[in-house]
């Protein structure tokens, strides 16, 4: 099934976004968007030039972008937010809480360049906390997915649901490969079936986990690939189904381990189906300039070192 | 200029509510509260083109509300529950658990006619223009009024939604700033000076007018004006000077009462200063177990 996966294709996420935008924009004309000054970096400029008086420039102000996107929802409409995944969240955190997420308000909060793939702005931009901070706020779903046909799908899906989202993603450039596959909020997506280990990756980690498992058949170990593409609500069915079966895992995500989705998945399971189980993301450290690549070498996001993750789960489980 | 001798009354009785409901809760917001009681008694009782089928979130097709500065709730509550929104007696509740009546105001237990959670300050401007912007959209020639504070307007993201709504014509929106000089810390002027104030909005490309928030007869003159100047392509503000406590001898000229509820001794003194007109709501206890 994963050599199913490869692909040649490459494209970002972000114009997953832009494309699926402008889909949910014909779809509904309830749909309105909102930038502050990154049009171009969200690829919004496609909507915003078909629809110009369903698109509000408002320059760089984050914060009054969220509370006319409440504004906006309070009237029916569903606006859909677009800036940096730095700007979308910990700028604006009490804005996103008071006047979105407890007023229960249906805004879509787009988050592009997210985490270390950002790649040479640095630390200031790669905001690696974004999913811990809006998966704390009650109500909101929080959506990361893996590649351009995904991002492309949640959005056109968000815009259909009703209630704040958060959907995170990203800069580079990247490998697509869930084209054919479905996508449904909430619900995991299994990519490999396996005996051995169950392996838990979200957004652009998913295709380092693609990798990681390609070099672990090599050695005769059997992953079970499962893509969780939304980090709140948890598909609690499919982590305690796999993890039944494998008895231990490893999540992957490019994020900060606190907070992150392998928290999520690990508090899950110390409640229900305490297991072995590793973590790769960012250990409590911020980023710097790089290619996307180096740095996620550099911080330990590499397919290596999720393979690297697995086989010491194994050995955790083996012992136990 | 409309008739309003029924309203002085109807504001007097709001005063009693405001003074009665931070009693009761024993915590609460009454000074700005009382200040800004006339306010919206013309809002809510005279000016608010409003549906008469019930509350709806989206409020098509009716002027809409919001109150920014979300800790005078008690003046809100009064209004909306003796426009009919729901039970007077309900402001017994004020700041009680499990009340819809929040100590700010909130959506999340679906009290009618609020349609944002207020409290964190500097909010509502943006949330104003907002739902002034879906308004514009699907043509509904109703209109948008926010009230702010003036202490409010430190807040940085006030800034960014009076540039917003000049560069994008936002005119079907009426905001009123209650202007009373004072913040829990002190005056204004000794905390945070807002300085030329007029001008700063001028400046920000709205239409600025003025109007006295303590004398109901300039309050209809001032609301009305800012009417006639929607539609024009500029956003229109209120400058309204208030008093702090307005008409209660003792909690007027300071800013002690900006968020102190009266003891026994000076709710009686207070209430003695405020007429009954429609009837004082009882209070209930255990108002979820009636």
């Amino acid at each position: 099934m994963l050599d199913q996966l490869i692909t040649s294709e490459k494209k970002a996420t972000r114009d997953g976004f832009g494309d699926g935008l402008m889909e949910a924009g014909l779809q509904d004309p309830n749909v309105v968007a909102l930038c502050a000054d990154l049009a171009g970096s969200l690829k919004m400029d496609q909507f915003a030039k078909t629809f110009p008086e369903r698109f509000f420039q408002v320059g760089v102000a984050e914060a009054n972008m969220m509370g006319i996107a409440a504004g906006l929802a309070t009237g029916g409409k569903i606006p859909f937010t677009g800036t940096f995944a730095n700007f979308s969240t910990g700028r604006v955190y009490d804005q996103i809480r008071q006047s979105i997420a407890y007023s229960g308000k249906n805004v879509k909060v787009c988050a592009s360049h997210a985490g270390l793939t950002l790649g040479e702005d640095g630390a200031t931009h790669q905001i690696l906390e974004d999913i811990g901070m809006i998966k704390m706020l009650p109500g909101f779903t929080v959506i990361n997915p893996c590649d351009y046909a995904q991002t492309k799908a949640a959005t056109i899906a968000i815009a259909r649901h009703q209630g704040p989202v958060y959907l995170r993603f990203g800069r580079p450039s990247w490998p697509v490969f869930t084209k054919e596959l479905p996508f449904e909020i909430g619900k995991a997506l299994l990519l490999q079936e396996g005996a051995d280990v169950s392996l838990f990756a979200t957004g652009h980690l998913v295709w380092k986990a693609v990798e990681a498992a390609r070099i672990l058949a090599k050695e005769g170990i059997s992953v079970e690939l499962i893509n969780i593409h939304t980090i709140k609500p948890l598909d609690e069915k499919a982590i305690l189904d796999s993890v039944l079966k494998t008895r231990c895992l490893v999540t992957a995500e490019e994020h900060q381990i606190a907070g992150g989705m392998g928290e999520s998945i690990a508090q899950l399971l110390a409640r229900r189906l305490p297991s072995p189980m590793e973590f790769v993301g960012v250990r409590d450290t911020f980023g710097e300039s790089g290619l996307p690549e180096d740095l996620l070498e550099k911080y330990g996001l590499g397919a290596t070192h999720i393979a690297e993750a697995v086989r010491k789960v194994l050995q955790r489980k083996s012992r136990s | 200029m409309a008739e309003f001798e029924h309203l002085p009354p109807i504001a007097s009785q709001v005063r009693r509510d405001i003074i009665r409901q931070t009693h009761f809760a024993g915590s609460g917001h009454p000074g700005g509260s009382l200040g800004c009681a006339d306010f919206f008694t013309a809002l809510y009782f005279h000016v608010l083109r409003r549906k008469p089928d019930g509350f709806s979130m989206e409020g098509k097709g009716e002027d809409l509300f919001f109150l920014s500065n979300g800790h005078i709730s008690p003046v809100w509550y009064s209004v909306l529950a003796r426009s009919g929104y729901f039970p007077t007696e309900e402001l017994s509740t004020f700041r009680k658990i499990s009340s819809r009546l929040q100590g700010h105001p909130a959506t999340h237990e679906h009290l009618p006619g609020i349609r944002i959670a207020s409290g964190s300050l500097g909010q509502g401007l943006s949330v104003s223009i907002g739902a002034a912007l879906a308004k514009r959209i699907d043509a509904d020639p109703h209109l948008v009024y926010c009230l702010t504070g003036d202490g409010e307007l430190q807040e940085g993201q006030i800034w960014e939604a009076m540039m917003f709504a000049a560069h994008h014509r936002v005119d079907n929106l009426i905001v009123t700033v209650d202007w009373n000089g004072q913040q829990i810390d002190g005056p204004n002027d000794k905390v945070m000076s807002l300085g030329d104030l007029p001008a700063k909005w001028a400046a920000f490309g709205w239409d600025v007018l003025h109007m006295n928030g303590n004398d109901m007869k300039d309050v209809l003159r001032g609301l009305e004006e800012a009417g006639s100047r929607t539609g024009k392509g500029k956003p229109v503000v209120i400058l309204m000077k208030t008093e702090m406590g307005y008409p209660v001898d003792f909690m007027m000229g300071t800013h002690k009462w900006h968020g102190v509820a009266p003891n026994a001794e000076q709710t009686e003194n207070a209430l003695s200063q405020l007429e009954e007109t429609l009837g004082d709501y009882p209070y209930v206890v255990d108002y979820r177990n009636k």
